[in-house]
């Protein structure tokens, strides 16, 4: 049966880059669909009717949901460029940085770009904190996943792109190369690859929209 | 060498009883250590640093934390026998979203039922309902959430099964009036040893809270 993978997304948003990232790595044919958020087709209403949200990854018209389960999924099922170790340990712990990401950074950053000025001091302080344990993963290495881009380093997207355009946004500095030396680094080397410079949302297009969803 | 496996736990957990069901699945041999959880040893805090919580899996020295991810790590490194997760990438994906479910949905609600009151508890009680009857549907006629066999999905679930009485005193409701099928499935899952054997009897888990 011919292969058909279409991809619901919305350009902006850094979940839907995952999963774009993940089927170019792979060499991945797909159709992408991008969704007006605020007028949601009846696909996507279809396809995520428990989350209404984007991504939404439909394989032979069968959908799966949930950026992560996604990216499991394109690894388990279309062979080649492997998004997790083969070592059973090492991609339990590609796992738990992946939640890491989703769970503790995601809230943490949207704390420091979108929340109140008056809380800012503090929730850059926690941001700190949790940027500090992503610094000390990397290690001496070149990517989380070692000499090559992982699944942690796909989900650690919102780090290596989003992050950056939000200061722009906003005018907050967060990640200096001073803190984050690490960080900072594995930043150009992300934003510097060929596979995914080539499919970032434009940072001229994307600071502007940013300022525009922060209400600024 | 010699396999060895440790568990860091707390008996009222409901992600460490994830754990417990995986391995006793198995029929894997570990030693569990029972943490204070106010008085977290230093064990715990060299195995988990980033989160500094139960449990934890430390196999042959190494430490896998979060319960899905241990019970995934379970499934992968004892694969000779009673899968946990489907073999199919579509059903394993499937399976990963509904545990997932649980944690983002069923979790969350379910701490605030019995952690608030007034407005709130009435939201947080509205929220619990509409995520069980969200499962129900999508248990169906199936025996389990994993099919025909007890699974990924049914562990992530069961456990909370532990703490519906605490959930029902404090929120003042009955789950069997409200959600029948889903005490229907809790107590099929209940007839496994390996989940009779794991969960604390629901008494003994109000009393911790008292």
């Amino acid at each position: 049966m011919a292969e058909e993978v279409l991809l619901l997304g919305a350009w902006a948003s850094p979940f839907t880059s995952r999963v774009e990232l993940a089927l170019k790595l792979k060499g991945v044919q797909y159709k992408y669909s991008d969704e007006d958020l605020n007028n949601k087709s009846p696909s996507l209403l279809q396809y995520n009717p428990i989350y209404k949200k984007v991504p939404v990854l439909v394989h032979n018209g069968k959908p799966i949901v949930e950026s992560q389960v996604i990216l499991e999924y394109i690894d388990e099922t279309w062979q080649g460029y492997p998004l997790l170790p083969k070592d059973l340990y090492e991609r339990a712990i590609a796992r738990f940085w992946v939640k890491f990401i989703d769970d503790k950074c995601w809230p943490a950053l949207q704390k420091v770009f979108i929340g109140e000025e008056k809380g800012r001091e503090k929730a850059v302080e926690e941001a700190y904190e949790v940027l500090k344990f992503l610094e000390k993963e990397l290690k001496e290495k070149r990517f989380f996943g070692g000499e090559s881009i992982g699944m942690v380093d796909i989900a650690a997207n919102i780090i290596g792109y989003w992050l950056g355009a939000c200061e722009e946004a906003t005018g907050v500095e967060l990640l200096t190369r001073e803190k984050f030396p690490k960080l900072s680094n594995w930043i150009d080397e992300f934003v510097s690859n060929s596979v995914i410079k080539e499919n970032l949302p434009p940072r001229d297009k994307l600071v502007p929209f940013l300022r525009h969803r922060f209400g600024l | 060498m010699a396999e060895e496996v440790v568990l860091l736990d707390f008996w009222a957990s409901v992600f460490g009883m994830r754990v417990r069901i995986a391995l006793a699945e198995k029929g894997i041999k570990y030693e569990s250590k029972e943490e204070d959880l106010r008085n977290k040893s230093d064990l715990l805090l060299k195995m988990n640093p980033v989160h500094k919580k139960v449990p934890v899996l430390i196999h042959n020295g190494k430490p896998v934390c979060e319960s899905l991810i241990i019970v995934q790590y379970i499934d992968e490194v004892w694969n000779d026998s009673s899968p946990l997760l489907p073999s199919d990438p579509y059903q394993r994906a499937h399976a990963r979203f509904w545990a997932d479910f649980v944690d983002q949905k069923v979790y969350d609600a379910s701490r605030r039922v019995w952690r608030t009151k007034g407005e709130e508890q009435e939201a947080a009680k509205k929220d619990f309902f509409e995520s069980l009857k969200t499962l129900v549907r999508e248990l169906g006629d199936k025996p389990y959430f994993g099919g025909e066999t007890f699974g990924f999905v049914d562990i992530a679930l069961i456990t909370f099964y532990s703490w519906f009485y605490v959930y029902e005193t404090y929120g003042k409701f009955s789950i069997e009036a409200e959600c029948p099928e889903i005490i229907a499935w809790a107590k099929r899952c209940m007839q496994k040893e390996s989940v009779a054997n794991t969960l604390p009897d629901q008494k003994k888990v109000y009393d911790l809270l008292w």
